[in-house]
């Protein structure tokens, strides 16, 4: 089934009646995922595009059945409304929303973890498995059913990866986007983990950037549990320390986070480092 | 965003942390008045975001007001690592018989906060955890539960603080940890925590840093603001609601999406640095890229005199190549760019788009067709024009 989602996944849309939930829900419904309805406060009994919209989470989980659930809500409701999927036993939560307090997510993938729901994200642009279903954001056309699953931090620099990788007629078994924010609910290893199990992923490619210590413990991970071989690309070669690039979590702190020490645990870990994403699609080949 | 040693301890203060009972003044006579006030022994430090301010002569001490005036005289308007500065804190003499370490920050590997505490005070952390590791201690708050107090007991014994002062020691950490979570901030550190000859603690250095995220909620940390070493252009953009970042490269960099500007960023870099070019800036324009943020990005990265060349790097999703096209040419015709720019547009509808750039016709704008080629395009044009 590739990971996390498949044809089978039925999806609520939080904040559907809004403009970047219409607008993406519409997206995802063309694309074939099983949209099976939305979460709107106050405009429960209306309907978008022949879905149901609810007041609640609990709610529309009870009447549709929904397992995933995906947070399209602006970032002072999206913590609340993270924590309302989960509480209601959806299996899956994709947070699209960027500028959620750390404070806030620090509670929330606690309060995930208690309650068994995988979180996604925040600041992350969803998860696509080509041909089946796709969650978020990812526009259809980067990405061609295959063999490889794709891991990244980033929204637009996949987009160009896959898009490469499908001009090369290299497949993808699933795109997952863990999100840039420095507390995210699912990191680099979990999803590592997932594509060295699924037997329809044969290759992986890692995207990386500066900022943290995700790579350098998924490095740890390709070297001593995973057979299966990666590509890797780390953005931010020439960022300068101390400055946060766009993405909340994308900053060299005290020494630590840098491009180049992740790079170089990513090699000493078996894994073919790029100096350019171009070069992805050849080393996957 | 940062907040300055004396607006942390100011905060801490709120949270009935003992503090210095010191003033900030902003000139030698100020710096003279408020010693003369403290009364005998003062420290005069310079206030400014950047570490290292004691190496570099800005923290002095003063045995009398007058000399505090001298000093003050010298520090105000000091350049300390390309920062100038405005203000210094007069703080009296510490008697100090300890200096300890103590700070709580988000751990974002464990997603929960972290107290990190060490005897062994008064350096910076970053070359304590490299030196001697093992003589900071490290534990974890639930961030549902919060800290509880075997924690902090846990805490004060592990790192060998004498026991007279542990009810103290706990008080502060508990104000601390209540001060980091009201506030949202990323870190709150005390260094030194100073224990007097008299026994007693005092956090005579703060360090607070206040989660940019969470400044909706924090209105009065927000006021207080200090934007005096943030370059014009970087303000600006923050304005304008653009992501900017002003590098020293000559090639600006316009481009959709955080991960994306970076890699384009090292692409010039990566095909750059062996002639000494690189990029100017890291610029994120976000998802529309309408001509009027188009224009509006293109005026902030012109504003830096290195630069010799614009990069556009655009991978259309959601967005059409071919209306962000003619969001460039609209941009283009308002501003004017004396430098040439190089267009790489990608995705969605992207051959229309490039057709719209060349078909423009305009000699200073040059269309690649892969992130490498615009790269190199881009390099090539800042050599040609150098």
């Amino acid at each position: 089934m590739a990971i996390l989602i498949d044809k089978s996944a039925r999806v609520v849309v939080q904040g559907i009646t809004g403009r970047q939930g219409g607008f993406h829900a519409k997206l995802m419904m063309e694309y074939g995922t099983d949209v099976v309805g939305g979460v709107t406060p106050g405009k429960g009994g209306e309907w978008f595009e022949g879905k149901p919209v609810f007041d609640t989470m609990r709610r529309a989980v009870e009447t549709t059945n929904a397992d995933v659930s995906l947070v399209t809500v602006p970032a002072r409701f999206a913590a609340d409304a993270i924590m309302e999927a989960a509480d209601a036993g959806i299996r899956l939560v994709i947070c699209l929303t960027e500028h959620i307090p750390v404070a806030d997510m620090m509670k929330v993938v606690a309060f995930c973890r208690r309650r068994g729901a995988r979180l996604l994200g925040p600041n992350c642009p969803g998860v696509m498995t080509p041909g089946q279903a796709k969650v978020g954001i990812i526009p259809a056309m980067v990405a061609s059913a295959g063999n490889v699953g794709v891991v990244s931090k980033s929204g637009t620099l996949t987009y160009e990866v896959g898009f490469a990788m499908k001009n090369a007629g290299i497949g993808i078994s699933t795109i997952v986007g863990i999100g840039g924010d420095p507390v995210i609910g699912t990191t680099f290893v979990e999803v590592l983990e997932m594509f060295e199990d699924d037997p329809e992923t044969e290759k992986v490619a890692l995207l990386g950037e500066i900022g943290g210590s995700a790579e350098i413990v998924a490095a740890d991970y390709i070297k001593n549990a995973m057979t299966k071989p990666v590509a890797a690309f780390i953005a931010g070669r020439s960022a300068p320390p101390g400055k946060r690039m766009g993405h909340a979590g994308a900053i060299v702190d005290g020494g630590e986070g840098s491009a180049e020490e992740k790079i170089v645990a990513l090699e000493a870990a078996g894994a073919r480092v790029a100096a350019n994403p171009e070069e992805i699609p050849g080393l996957l080949a | 965003m940062k907040l300055h040693e004396y607006q942390s301890k100011f905060l801490f203060r709120e949270y009935s942390i003992p503090i210095p009972q010191g003033k900030v003044a902003t000139t030698p006579e100020e710096a003279q008045a408020i010693a003369a006030e403290i009364g005998g022994v003062v420290v005069v430090k310079a206030q400014v975001h950047v570490g290292g301010r004691g190496k570099a002569g800005g923290v002095r001490v003063a045995q009398n007001a007058e000399q505090a005036r001298h000093h003050a005289a010298n520090i105000l308007g000091m350049d300390i690592k390309g920062l100038t500065v405005g203000k210094v804190l007069i703080d009296p003499g510490a008697d100090i018989r300890q200096e300890i370490y103590l700070a709580i920050t988000n751990d974002r590997g464990a997603s929960m906060p972290l107290v990190m505490a060490s005897m062994e005070g008064g350096m910076d952390i970053e070359e304590l955890n490299r030196e001697r590791p093992e003589a900071i201690v490290r534990e974890h708050v639930d961030p549902i539960m919060g800290l509880q107090d075997y924690q902090m007991t846990y805490i004060a014994s592990a790192m060998g603080l004498p026991r007279e002062n542990w009810r103290d020691f706990g008080k502060i950490l508990r104000s601390l940890y209540e001060c980091y979570i009201k506030s949202d901030a990323e870190l709150a550190e005390i260094n030194p925590l100073v224990i007097t000859g008299g026994g007693e603690l005092v956090a005579v250095d703060g360090k607070v840093i206040i989660d940019e995220n969470a400044l909706f909620r924090q209105r009065a940390l927000s006021a207080d603001r200090d934007t005096s070493d943030e370059p014009e252009s970087e303000r600006q953009a923050r304005e304008a609601g653009i992501t900017y970042i002003k590098l020293d490269g000559q090639i600006g960099c316009m481009v959709n999406g955080a991960g994306l500007a970076m890699t384009t960023m090292d692409m010039t870099k990566l095909y750059g640095d062996a002639d000494g070019i690189g990029p100017a800036n890291f610029l994120d324009i976000g998802g529309g890229a309408t001509p009027e943020q188009v224009a509006a990005a293109l005026r902030i990265i012109l504003s830096d005199d290195n630069v010799r060349c614009v990069l556009f790097n655009i991978f259309g999703g959601i967005t059409r190549c071919d209306e962000v096209a003619n969001g460039i040419l609209t941009a283009y015709n308002e501003v004017n760019p004396d430098v040439p720019m190089v267009i790489r547009l990608q995705g969605t509808n992207a051959a229309e788009g490039n057709r719209i750039i060349s078909q423009a016709r305009l000699p200073n704008l040059l269309s690649a067709e892969t992130l490498t080629e615009a790269a190199q395009l881009a390099v090539a044009a800042v050599k040609k024009g150098a």
